[in-house]
């Protein structure tokens, strides 16, 4: 009787597990992880590192396979897609995942700091990061980004006696709790008018008489607005600097790139899929974030002192540039498609120039224990090899061939003059003017590293511990190859479609 | 061979500095020795293989592109690597062929502080890879990824290895340069983007192809062709440097070491007018006309402020850079008639001008080492206490002041008959004007490099210098690396057909473009 009552109630979903393989993998990781520090304590602390990365490479399999496979799976009524640009947005997660605790591994050793909860933890994050690149539902979009966010909350104040980082771990938190209520409350409204959570309802609803409600704009604003604080574009920027700054270098390396890339994987997600109809309300609030975010984070960051906080501003700016297509990408299906995909690109070089950029940073800060870019001074006289990877990302960042930024430019540029409209034209010539005052602080720092003498004329050079020399190794390898071949990486981003409805 | 070269050498070329610059990097820097060897003969081989295409060029298609290769690179955006020589990159690719070892033969004792041969070889290298790149590439992507790698290692070599205000100086190199890059790569996709689409494999895709641009974008509204040509006019005319864009090269070539200054001068700055002549122009035929007397103007305006400047200075390096924008100014004089003969004047006088110009700077940064300054009132007596190079330092002068008989001449000279007959739907009362001014010019070019001449070469030496030891007359690595400049400036200026005659059919193939499809 129970048992027909429970069928009558909730049919068990089919379940696809080749599709779900990856997070299983990911969670069964974390499992260890935690298993293995509650019973082993201390003497299993070495392998933690190792395990954790070791379950990210797994991941990497099904994802390969899937890809291969190349079909679209579908599950849990539409809410949860595995599809090319589910699959390419889940490697850029374990690979930026598997790349952060090879930044971790010394850091977190040497600094004493509970490492089988740190892993633990990151692996969560990660696993956020990969649902929420399936996830299309306004719930479980809701549910990756907490599980993104509050393993992150506690991994920005990992340094606990150091007053920074609990003022980075809080400040990050409150900022994020408001997104999250903010996010919530315009989900709520859209949910209210259009009676459903899944983002292909919506989508249907917003194209037809339902859209002339005036309480869908304030529904789409709130949305796009919580997203905003995520990935920290102005004017919702103010928490990302200090977090940046006080957070263990490691876990900044992982908001910066790891956590702010699933925060624009949630806007194109629910953009394209749920909003695409209503752009007349989201391209002028994209074209406005866009512009302000590049603008006003690469002029505040000409000011700083601090590399760290540099590459925080420097990240806001960029967050512009991601953004930058989404103003014209409700034009026609064609420009859709294009912004899209420049989106992705973008997320993927901006992901291995910027880990290698914190990679240097870590090392150098290894030898100076500072992050002040006065004590970058000298760096070419010392460490020229460190210096020659830093200058390709900074090159890379600033958009200079032949690192691959140029590349992610291009296909920003590429997509606003695909839309031929003026909006698109003037935000093209924005990005190319912030291009260059970005480069005054790209170069000064080049500058410092190549031109200036060692600030206590200490010349001793940097050890390089094995696992951020490896880190290094894949970042510089990625920046320099799709920068030379892009190619390939398009063989990968042009399969990305996220219209599963079509005008 | 032939069959090689056609599908192969160009790539060789380009991409054999790189080559060669990798085997350095793997060296450590202590080996000067073999870093000095290796940059040199890296850079003889890939001459060599510029003469090998040299010798298999079809002179008599020299309008047509030839050793074309035609390969899928990001097929996304259907830009392809697309590289081909014809008769307008011909002399610059044999111009930056040339002056690269001469850069190299030069630096052998001469290395600047703070040393590095490594690294500032390694530069030049790299340097040569993105010049090279530049004037082969076909494909508009292609050509904006060389002509910004060309940025980077003139940038260090600026900041690292230049004068007291490098710093400042690279900063504003770059920044300039930057900026004019970033209105260009958006004039390129909006170019791209309006152009009509080919077929590629069954698909109807834009294309970023030069050869087939100018075609493709006869569609193109006036006001927007207006546009597109305005984003590539600043990124080129920042690089040539145009009035008043110009400011950045003074700093630069003040503050870069020799070489730099000498590699700057006599073919980064020729990346700008290459352009005009091979991109914008012809691709936007229509908006270039309209654009053409604003750009004459400019130009003209350039020669005289260049010139009045040069007067203004006391510095004999600083001078030189300011001598530059001048001539420059005769080059896009002869660009903005739109004429075959004004093209093949400003050809002509690109490669004159790196020939001399590139000359004078390697004297001036000689005379620097050997007096550590190069403030003119403090210098004199040249010819009195280094004969030799005081006469080279004459010889570059009046080559530089368009004697009649050295190479200066037919740079100079054509340019500013050209502008007398300007091309179809041009104001030709204003070009004569323009023409008139810019003969005033010359005799501004005669006056100041004369006044300098006189007050460094002339004379007894200053009673600082009178007995000093450091002042030895030309070396032989200066010997080597000067002599080929010397003659070919000999040679071009009694045989100037050698250059005509290599850019007459390209020439005439780009401005058959032009008035075909823009009047």
């Amino acid at each position: 009787m129970l048992a027909q009552l429970l069928t009558f109630a909730w049919s068990a979903p089919s379940v696809d597990y080749h599709a779900l393989a990856p997070e299983i993998i990911v969670a069964a990781t974390i499992v260890v992880l935690i298993v293995l520090d509650a019973f082993t304590g201390e003497r299993s602390r070495w392998a933690t590192s190792s395990i954790a990365g070791i379950g990210l490479l797994l991941a990497l399999i099904p994802i390969a396979t899937l890809a291969y496979d190349g079909v679209d799976r579908v599950m849990f009524g539409g809410g949860f897609v595995v599809d090319n640009y589910a699959l390419i947005l889940q490697a850029l997660f374990v690979v930026a995942g598997y790349i952060v605790i090879l930044l971790s591994t010394n850091y977190i050793a040497e600094g004493d700091y509970y490492e089988g909860e740190y892993y633990t933890l990151l692996l969560s994050s990660v696993l956020g990061m990969m649902v929420m690149a399936s996830a299309r539902d306004l719930i479980s979009i809701f549910i990756a980004l907490e599980l993104v966010s509050i393993p992150a909350y506690m991994l920005a104040a990992w340094r606990k006696r150091d007053q920074k980082s609990n003022e980075a771990g809080l400040k990050y938190y409150l900022m994020g709790v408001f997104a999250s209520a903010i996010l919530l409350y315009g989900m709520s409204l859209i949910f209210g008018i259009t009676g459903s959570t899944l983002l292909v309802n919506i989508g249907a609803d917003l194209g037809s008489y339902i859209s002339s409600q005036p309480i869908i704009t304030l529904g789409i604003v709130f949305v796009l607005i919580g997203f905003a604080f995520k990935v920290s574009a102005v004017p919702f920027h103010q928490w990302a600097p200090d977090t940046y700054e006080g957070a263990p270098t490691p876990v900044t390396s992982f908001l910066a790139v790891a956590s702010k890339a699933a925060g624009f994987v949630a806007i194109l997600n629910v953009l394209f899929i749920g909003f695409y109809g209503r752009h007349d309300v989201w391209e002028p609030l994209m074209w406005a974030l866009a512009a302000l975010s590049m603008t006003v984070g690469n002029l505040i960051a000409l000011r700083q002192t601090n590399v760290v906080r540099m590459l925080a501003y420097s990240g806001i700016a960029q967050a512009g540039y991601i953004l930058a297509p989404l103003a014209v990408a409700g034009a026609t299906l064609g420009t859709g498609s294009e912004a899209l995909r420049s989106i992705v690109v973008y997320l993927l070089i901006y992901a291995g120039m910027n880990l290698g950029a914190f990679a240097v940073v870590l090392a150098v800060a290894r030898k100076t224990r500072s992050a002040e870019i006065k004590s970058f001074g000298g760096l070419f006289s010392y460490a020229p090899v460190l210096t020659v990877c830093m200058t390709i990302f900074l090159f890379s960042l600033a958009g200079i061939p032949p690192a691959a930024g140029w590349f992610a430019k291009l296909s920003i540029f590429s997509s606003l003059a695909s839309a031929g409209t003026a909006s698109g034209y003037v935000l093209a010539v924005v990005v190319g003017l912030n291009s260059v005052i970005a480069f005054g602080y790209y170069g000064r720092l080049i500058r410092v590293m190549w031109m200036d003498e060692a600030p206590d004329g200490d010349r001793t050079p940097i050890k390089v511990p094995a696992s951020l020399s490896f880190a290094l190794i894949i970042t510089v390898a990625v920046t320099l190859v799709w920068g030379v071949f892009p190619g390939a990486l398009t063989h990968f981003t042009d399969q990305v479609t996220l219209f599963s409805l079509l005008r | 061979m032939k069959d090689f070269l056609n599908s192969w050498g160009i790539s060789l070329m380009v991409f054999g500095p790189l080559v060669g610059a990798l085997a350095m990097l793997v060296v450590p820097k202590a080996k000067e020795q073999f870093h000095k060897v290796v940059a040199l003969a890296t850079s003889l081989v890939v001459g060599f293989i510029g003469i090998l295409l040299m010798t298999n060029f079809d002179y008599d298609a020299s309008g047509h592109l030839q050793f074309v290769v035609d390969k899928a690179w990001i097929p996304i955006i259907n830009s392809r690597y697309i590289v081909g020589i014809d008769g307008i990159s011909l002399p610059m690719i044999a111009l930056a062929l040339l002056i690269v070892p001469l850069c190299i033969i030069y630096s052998w004792k001469h290395f600047p502080e703070p040393k590095n041969p490594k690294a500032f070889l390694i530069l030049i290298l790299i340097l040569e890879t993105g010049m090279l790149g530049s004037f082969v590439a076909q494909d508009l992507i292609l050509f904006f990824v060389f002509f910004e790698v060309v940025l980077l290692p003139m940038y260090f070599m600026i900041g690292v290895w230049g004068g007291e205000k490098r710093q400042y100086a690279s900063l504003k190199f770059f920044l300039y340069t930057l900026f004019g890059s970033a209105l260009m790569i958006v004039a390129f996709l909006s170019l791209y983007f309006l152009s009509d689409k080919i077929p590629v494999n069954g698909e109807m895709m834009h294309s970023f192809d030069m050869r087939i641009l100018p075609e493709l974008a006869t569609g193109i509204s006036t006001g927007a062709a207006l546009f597109i040509f305005g984003g590539m006019f600043m990124g080129f005319g920042i690089k040539v440097p145009m009035f008043p864009f110009h400011t950045w090269l003074p700093d630069a070539h003040t503050q870069a070491p020799t070489v730099g200054s000498v590699i700057l001068a006599a073919v980064l700055l020729k990346l700008g007018t290459y352009g005009f002549i091979r991109i914008a122009i012809p691709i936007l035929p229509g908006a270039a006309e309209k654009w053409a007397p604003f750009i004459g103007l400019l130009a003209v305006i350039g020669i005289i402020y260049g010139a009045l400047c040069c007067l203004a200075q006391t510095d004999m390096k600083r001078l030189i850079a300011f001598s530059s924008v001048s001539h420059m100014g005769f080059v896009m004089l002869g660009i903005a008639t739109l004429t075959t003969f004004g093209f093949q004047a400003a050809i002509f006088g690109m490669v004159a001008h790196g020939l001399i110009t590139g000359m004078l700077f390697f004297v001036a940064g000689s005379t620097k080492d050997r007096y550590h300054t190069l403030d003119i009132s403090r210098l004199g007596g040249m010819l009195k206490s280094m004969p030799h190079m005081g006469w080279i330092l004459g010889f570059a002068v009046m080559a530089s002041l368009g004697l009649p008989g050295l190479a200066g001449f037919w740079g100079e000279f054509p340019a500013i008959l050209s502008a007398y007959d300007p091309g179809v739907g041009l104001n030709v009362a204003f070009f004569r004007v323009l023409m008139v001014i810019a003969a005033v010019g010359t005799v501004l070019a005669a006056a100041y490099l004369l006044w300098m001449y006189q007050r460094v070469g002339f004379g007894v030496p200053t009673k600082e210098f009178e007995d000093d030891p450091h002042l030895h007359d030309v070396t032989f690595t200066e010997w080597l690396a000067w002599t080929p400049m010397l003659i070919l400036i000999v040679v071009l200026g009694f045989m100037p057909n050698i250059i005509f005659k290599v850019t007459d059919g390209a020439v005439s193939h780009t401005i058959a473009i032009v008035n075909g499809l823009g009047g």
